[in-house]
């Protein structure tokens, strides 16, 4: 996708005038919430799984490279072939290449934003290859030519309305809008014969699991099996951090990512594929391949972003995010959104490119405390703030306002003087009605809502005051 | 123990006495925007038997530089406020968000042995307001009385940073005449961020114009709150849209102070 990251501010601009978005957000971000409030609430060991899930983690981080060659080695002797990739050019040739070795003229694909991270889609486009998002969520994208704008609900930004008049269109045939389950049948009867026609699927995986060389994929719609099983070749594109050293691990992470994202004890499926077909299997492919991708992975291993490879892209922290909620994941410009894409996306592209997402947080923190495996966003997003200042790519307004304001906090007297002659004249002004209505200079306030008038003197004023009298 | 100690250089490692000396830490905006605040919270400090001083040298917390990125500025702040309040007793502040910013000094002086031992020590002595009265001095307010069904709202940082949650509940049920009624979302952001609604106005507006949807249909008549700048931008917010309900900090209806007008309403006009 193209990344606009650098036009945040008019990106949120379009994205609060349109109408539908914030009742779709609502609506999904809404019930997400709840039902994840609600099934961790049923869940005593949540908080020990939780820091299980960070140890197991940062552990696996930390061995990383025992772990990968442990992967390959297994995924070999399962039969699969392993791929490398430091860049998303290598990954997407590497793709390109097995399809074209076997003549695919259609690709069926199963969800993944690694997929969307390196441009799965432009690069199968460009290489004439047929691209068929079998997710029902990607498969309304798709149509709508539209970016995902959440990582586990891409098309979060649509309404059933939309999505019906989008069917309307090109499943050519009327449906009813407010019929959920008869749009769910509308696109799997576009979507069926599909699969059949395929030659290559590609899916993403959600865990790689080093002693059993196997791949996991977690859906709720079933399409990832039926997606990979038909075709002759099943290529996988994964990142190197979803390594985890065993079944055991993946099971205390896979409870925790069914519960964050999506507000369920396990999903309705969750896939283990260990290799291709082998002799006497009936279905599967006949050749699996494993692309595993860097793409700045093990640069952010070695600095202060480490801790955000602790990812498992549940979306929790989108999912309770007041920006996010209101603005939407297309604003952020980029692949990843909301507060771990306000972190991943300076680190994939640049900071000067993406100068408003570390900045365009509240520092409210509840993201961090919804988050799985304790990634500390809040202090993440700070650190960058810190890099931003430190290489003056902090806005000029900002600095000098941030200069005029330690010029007066760090002298007392002429603190107190300022802010003393600064109250009386703001009290004055607005003292009658209680608020101001305008203030220039604070129009970014006033525009939106009243500023309180100051009750009159400084605290430190009417103390002072007081111990002049005697009442101190 | 601060009676014994004339040279006020306690560092909290020993038990203070039953009347605790207290340094008060008005912040910037109750300082210039709500002095009232200041003078509720002297009254329940004093009431719950705490000796109160307000150091003169004191400005701001420092935190629009921390949460700016500018380090460096922060930390002449930070050093201040650290020379000013380390003699006390305790640092009391009437706001989550600059006491979690006084806890987060230590992090500003990882290369200063001398300035991370003092943080670290005025960090462990650094408490809210509320969550100080109620979890320290173990102060219940008594015979106080308002008439109104309050929506309590949880500022973020008191909330996240400060586990200020229970407390603000449990000294308003005592008392008389409050009735708290639930507020949908009440631990969701404003929308407020310091600097960030100056930076980004819009997604201000936007998260705090649902915010005061929230507030108005709880029905309460009443909006609490325990950090100011939250309680600007919602009662801006109510203003704007011509809303009756009225918003205080906390500390002025347990203090009995809430005859004053609330914020965004003339004086006079106050409950």
């Amino acid at each position: 996708m193209q990344n606009t990251s650098a036009q945040f501010k008019s990106n949120v601009a379009r994205a609060l005038q349109e109408p539908n978005l914030k009742v779709a957000l609502d609506r999904t971000t809404g019930l997400l919430r709840s039902r994840r409030a609600q099934v961790i609430a049923d869940f005593p060991e949540y908080d020990a799984s939780r820091e299980a899930a960070k140890r197991i983690k940062d552990h696996t981080l930390a061995n990383l490279d025992y772990y990968l060659e442990l992967f390959e080695k297994n995924a070999v002797a399962a039969g699969a072939k392993v791929h490398w990739a430091s860049t998303a050019a290598e990954a997407t040739t590497a793709v390109v290449e097995i399809c074209r070795k076997h003549q695919a003229k259609s690709a069926t694909r199963v969800k993944s934003m690694l997929g969307e991270e390196i441009g799965i889609g432009e690069a199968l486009a460009e290489a004439g290859i047929e691209r068929v998002e079998t997710d029902l969520a990607e498969h309304i994208i798709q149509l709508a030519k539209d970016p995902p704008s959440h990582i586990v609900m891409p098309a979060m930004h649509k309404t059933h309305e939309e999505v019906g008049a989008l069917f309307e269109q090109y499943h050519g045939h009327p449906v009813d809008r407010d019929d959920i389950p008869g749009l769910v049948e509308s696109a799997r009867q576009a979507l069926r014969p599909k699969y059949f026609a395929a030659e290559v699927s590609i899916s993403g995986a959600n865990f790689l699991i080093a002693d059993t060389g196997s791949i996991v994929t977690v859906t709720n719609e079933g399409n990832a099996e039926l997606t990979t099983a038909l075709p002759k070749v099943h290529i996988v594109t994964v990142g190197i951090e979803k390594l985890v050293p065993s079944m055991e691990h993946c099971t205390i992470l896979l409870r925790l990512l069914a519960r964050s994202a999506v507000g369920t004890e396990i999903t309705q499926y969750t896939s283990f594929f260990n290799g291709p077909k082998r002799d006497g299997d009936r279905d599967g492919p006949e050749e699996m391949h494993i692309v595993l991708v860097d793409h700045h992975r093990s640069e952010m291993l070695g600095n202060d972003l480490k801790e955000m490879l602790r990812c498992i892209r549940c979306g929790a922290c989108m999912n309770h995010c007041p920006v996010y909620g209101v603005v939407g994941g297309h604003a952020y410009g980029a692949v990843y959104p909301g507060p771990m894409g306000a972190v991943l996306t300076p680190a994939m592209t640049s900071l000067a490119n993406a100068g408003d997402l570390p900045n365009a947080c509240t520092l409210n923190g509840r993201c961090q405390e919804v988050c799985p495996v304790k990634i500390p966003l809040t202090e993440m997003l700070r650190r960058l703030r810190q890099k931003q200042y430190s290489q003056q790519l902090t806005g000029k307004v900002t600095r000098q306002g941030l200069g005029l304001w330690g010029l007066f906090a760090r002298r007392p007297g002429l603190y107190r003087l300022a802010s003393s002659l600064g109250v009386r004249a703001l009290g004055l002004l607005g003292r009658r009605r209680g608020a101001l209505r305008s203030l220039p200079g604070a129009a970014s306030w006033t525009r939106h809502r009243d500023l309180p008038a100051p009750q009159g003197k400084t605290f430190m004023t009417l103390y002072r005051e007081q111990q002049w009298r005697g009442e101190r | 123990m601060s009676e014994s100690d004339p040279t006020g250089t306690s560092n909290g490692s020993e038990i203070p006495s039953a009347s605790p000396r207290v340094g008060f830490f008005v912040t910037c905006l109750v300082d210039a925007m709500r002095p009232s605040i200041g003078f509720a919270c002297l009254k329940l400090l004093e009431a719950a038997g705490c000796r109160v001083e307000v150091p003169a040298t004191q400005t701001c917390c420092g935190q629009p530089g921390y949460n700016s990125g500018a380090d460096d500025l922060a930390r002449k702040i930070a050093r201040q406020v650290i020379d000013a309040f380390l003699p006390y007793d305790y640092l009391v502040a009437p706001s989550g968000s600059c006491a979690g910013m006084i806890k987060h000094y230590p992090e500003l002086f990882a290369q200063d042995l001398d300035y991370l031992e003092k943080s670290q020590a005025l960090a462990a002595k650094t408490y809210e307001i509320l969550g100080f009265l109620h979890d320290v001095m173990q102060f219940r307010p008594q015979g106080e009385r308002y008439q109104g069904s309050v929506a309590y709202h949880d500022s973020c940082s008191g909330l996240r940073e400060l586990n200020i949650q229970t407390q603000p509940r449990a000294l308003l049920a005592e008392v008389e005449g409050l009735r708290l009624v639930p507020l949908e979302g009440s631990e969701s952001c404003c929308g407020f961020g310091g600097t960030f609604c100056a930076k980004y106005p819009d997604i201000s507006n936007a998260i705090v114009s649902d915010k005061a949807r929230a507030i108005e249909a709880s029905g309460a008549d009443t909006l609490l709150a325990g950090d100011l700048g939250c309680l600007m931008n919602m009662a801006g917010k109510l203003s704007r849209h011509g809303s009756k309900v009225m918003v205080y900090h906390t500390v002025e209806v347990l203090a009995g102070m809430a005859d004053r007008a609330p914020l965004c309403a003339p004086e006079g006009s106050g409950d």
